[in-house]
């Protein structure tokens, strides 16, 4: 079945075909069609939508949620991510399964609704307190909105935590056809969940750990997990990177403003390879290793001041790394990003 | 000899969950807290009830309460049990939520929360622990102080200049419709520990027969930081705190009310097709997408006008057009600098291909619905590109057009014919197809079915449609 869809709207239709159990959110822009989209469907198909009194109460619902055993999501923009830092915490250190869609937007502070990229830090970082990772998936179109938020639901079943699409105001709100089918989740027993019944009466969940080495083993075992998911986990799309003379990369919007730039730098005889991180974390480094040649320039495109580009510097050390970014709600045009690349090939030695 | 009392079977014999001294629990002598959750473990045991209850942990001296009762327990972020308990409440309606919350938890940090769910009529009852001090984290200021009492964070007493009066929170929650039950209650003294116990089994009794929200509050006493002993402790609730906080019955409406019912029949990806509203006779067949009347891959348009020209469902037309047709599309509505200066615009690309970049820099076609905008965009239009403006609105061409095609329509005018100026969009849509060949105008048609569900407006706009389609062919024979 196709249908066209917002990027905002693909999130809520894949969460449903997802078997998602429940949305709770509160509304801000550009991330409010999730919301409504969401309190249009859930109803009609016996799921749970509330808008919660704050981000405070919707991640704290989807806790909840998840804590009773059923599959939960929420949804902002930068702002309100920013107050659902506390439970993201609390559920990473409880191993709480759930899916947050991030549709970022210009900061810091108010900001603006348009498009940027600089909650990277935020997201891939560790926005809230603590030693944890969640799984950061970067959709770069419509489509992959749809497929990563289908599929976040069973990473985050399968690895006990929170997943968190990140996007921005662009791809949530661009519409492109999407392809609809049924799909089989992968749904492993929860025999921790908090339910009705005498078998869970034991059951506790917490994130409370006050001596000091039974914290650390559970930080130890947080930290193996996350391990296993560097390992399995890392995504990217590689784009005619064999020849490139350089590699442009970025993700989600810029992946695919990118994408349109190695077209057509190659119409003008200028052999640009493009990396698209599909994870952010974990971060595809070995996609990167394997895909850039010593010495060949890389130029990272951000719609942000360089945070991605970090993380690229960090994984390519025998290679210049370029820089370059833009902000406020603004895209770089096609020609300005073909100007950046001629400059980079001209002086390619940072 | 018959038992008159007994330990409740929710309450724990050991207290196993605890790392050290299963045998006390961890509160200091002479704490108000053992006296609560032993009243509300024979509650639970009286209504059977343990097995449907799950117990909030707090933030605050309650963060173990789960060391105690057996039952399903989840400690949670500082004063968020009664959001966490609603996330819970909405995945398990058969589910108790019990939120024992301190003065901090509730009624400081998480006011917010515990207020909505309270007005939502969540599926919780709820202890609110009043000692008027913060006792976990080293004896500072509740929203509950007492004017002139000292705490380590008012050294010198509370003060209304400076921190206002204490909360009232049981009057404030009385206030909402949705609880059932609001009160005020102690445990300072066996005759109010008799009261209380009392309220308590009505609380989860109401509970037990899906009866909604029920609030509690209990004045309780903290030696350690009221620095007092404890049977001074247990006087000055009654001589003091009791004249600010008086214990009352604020509110019970509980035998009136009726079993709240949340669930749903649920549904599945059946229902799920027939709530996107999608028709297999809409859906393209697949097969090879056709060529683009440009010649080639791709195709980048540009629809422009004033917000409420229709110019997002104008581009939104005709990306459901193009997709029928087995092509890629992209559709971006007007964002970034492009929302500046009152125009908007709406972004479509067509392709033969896997579509890069949604944004449109230079269209390849442009339709401008006023003249702001073939001002600005007009001349970004390459030389194979075509114009299709609104000439109803626009009576004058910037000089440095380089469109091979230019051609205007009366859009507002043929559409105000048709019924509405607000189909000036579909008329310069149809005019288009007429003029490139790009669509059929059966095919815009069946979009426009799609696009509006009311036969008054479908058929406004079919007539906009064939207006527009009879000029752009009449001009496209021209050229």
């Amino acid at each position: 079945m196709k249908k066209l869809l917002k990027g905002n709207e693909a999130a809520v239709v894949a969460a449903l075909v997802a078997d998602c159990d429940a949305f709770f959110g509160y509304p801000i822009t550009p991330a409010s069609e999730i919301a409504h989209t969401a309190a249009l469907l859930f109803p009609k198909l016996g799921r749970v939508f509330l808008q919660a009194e704050s981000e405070l109460g919707a991640i704290n619902m989807v806790f909840g949620a998840a804590a009773a055993g059923r599959r939960a999501m929420t949804a902002s923009s930068s702002p309100g991510i920013s107050l659902k830092m506390e439970g993201i915490s609390y559920m990473a250190c409880a191993e709480m399964p759930c899916v947050i869609v991030d549709v970022m937007r210009a900061g810091p502070g108010l900001g603006n609704i348009g498009p940027e990229q600089s909650d990277y830090f935020q997201i891939v970082k560790g926005g809230g307190h603590g030693d944890y990772r969640v799984i950061v998936l970067a959709p770069g179109s419509v489509r992959e909105m749809y497929q990563f938020t289908l599929e976040a639901f069973d990473l985050a079943d399968a690895y006990r935590t929170p997943v968190v699409v990140l996007t921005d105001a662009t791809t949530g709100q661009m519409m492109a056809p999407v392809e609809i089918g049924e799909f089989e989740p992968t749904k492993p027993e929860k025999p921790w969940k908090l339910d009705t019944t005498a078998a869970t009466n034991g059951n506790v969940i917490t994130s409370i750990y006050l001596d000091f080495d039974e914290m650390e083993r559970h930080v130890g075992h947080l930290d193996a997990k996350y391990a296993e998911i560097s390992r399995k986990e890392a995504r990217a799309e590689l784009y005619r990177t064999e020849d490139a003379e350089i590699l442009v990369t970025g993700y989600g919007i810029m992946g695919r403003l990118l994408h349109s730039l190695a077209d057509d730098c190659r119409a003008r005889d200028l052999r640009v390879g493009l990396i698209r991180p599909q994870t952010l974390w974990p971060f595809p480094a070995e996609f990167y290793r394997r895909a850039v040649r010593p010495g060949v320039p890389v130029l990272t495109v951000e719609l942000s001041k360089g945070q991605l580009v970090e993380d690229v510097r960090l994984t390519l050390r025998d290679n210049p790394v370029h820089f370059y970014g833009r902000s406020g709600g603004n895209l770089p045009t096609r020609e300005e990003l073909v100007r950046q690349v001629e400059q980079v090939l001209r002086r390619p030695d940072v | 000899m018959p038992i008159v009392l007994d330990k409740p079977s929710s309450f724990f014999d050991t207290f196993h969950r605890k790392p050290t001294q299963q045998k006390t629990t961890h509160y200091c002598p002479g704490c108000g807290h053992g006296i609560l959750h032993k009243l509300i473990a024979e509650a639970i045991s009286a209504a059977e009830l343990q097995d449907r209850c799950i117990i909030m942990a707090p933030v605050g001296c309650s963060v173990f309460l789960y060391y105690y009762f057996e039952c399903a327990s989840i400690s949670i972020p500082h004063g968020r049990a009664p959001a966490v308990a609603t996330g819970i409440s909405r995945m398990r309606p058969d589910a108790i939520l019990v939120c024992y919350q301190g003065d901090g938890d509730l009624a400081a940090i998480g006011t917010n929360n515990a207020i909505h769910a309270a007005s939502r009529g969540e599926k919780i009852i709820t202890f609110f622990v009043n000692n008027n001090v913060y006792g976990m984290t080293g004896g500072q200021m509740a929203p509950t102080t007492l004017l002139n009492q000292k705490t380590t964070t008012t050294p010198y007493g509370r003060t209304l200049e400076n921190e206002g009066a204490p909360l009232p929170v049981a009057e404030i929650m009385a206030t909402l419709d949705a609880p059932g039950l609001v009160a005020r209650t102690a445990v300072n003294s066996p005759r109010n520990i008799q009261k209380t116990r009392r309220l308590i089994r009505r609380g989860f009794e109401a509970m037990k027969d899906g009866k909604g929200y029920v609030f509690i509050e209990v004045l309780s006493h903290c030696p350690t930081n009221w620095r007092k002993t404890p049977e001074e402790a247990c006087r000055w609730i009654d001589e003091v705190v009791t004249k600010v906080y008086p214990l009352k019955l604020f509110k019970d409406d509980l035998d009136t009310r009726e079993p709240l019912c949340r669930e749903h029949p649920r549904g599945g990806f059946p229902e799920l097709v027939k709530a996107l509203g999608v028709r297999a006779e809409e859906q393209d067949a697949g097969g090879v997408p056709p060529a683009l009347p440009n010649g080639t891959d791709t195709l980048t348009f540009k629809g422009a006008g004033f917000g409420g020209q229709g110019v997002l469902s104008l581009g939104l037309l005709l990306a459901n057009t193009a997709m029928r047709k087995a092509w890629e599309v992209t559709w971006l509505p007007s964002y970034g600098p492009e929302m500046r200066g009152g125009v908007a615009y709406s972004s479509v690309v067509i392709s033969r291909k896997p579509i890069g970049s949604p944004v449109v820099d230079c269209p390849d076609i442009l339709i401008a619905l006023n003249k702001p905008s073939i001002f600005k965009l007009g001349p970004l239009v390459p030389e194979q590109g075509t114009i299709v403006y609104n000439s109803s609105m626009i009576d004058e061409l910037p000089p440095d057009l380089s469109a091979g095609t230019v051609a205007g329509v009366p859009a507002t005018d043929l559409a105000a014919e048709a019924g509405s100026q607000k189909a000036a969009n579909t008329v310069a849509l149809g005019c288009l197809a007429g003029i490139t060949g790009l669509l059929t105008r059966e095919e815009i048609a069946g979009a426009l079915r799609e696009t509006y569900s009311k036969p008054a407006v479908y058929d406004l706009n079919l007539r906009a449609l064939d207006a527009g389609w009879r000029h752009g062919v009449r001009q496209g024979t021209d050229a």
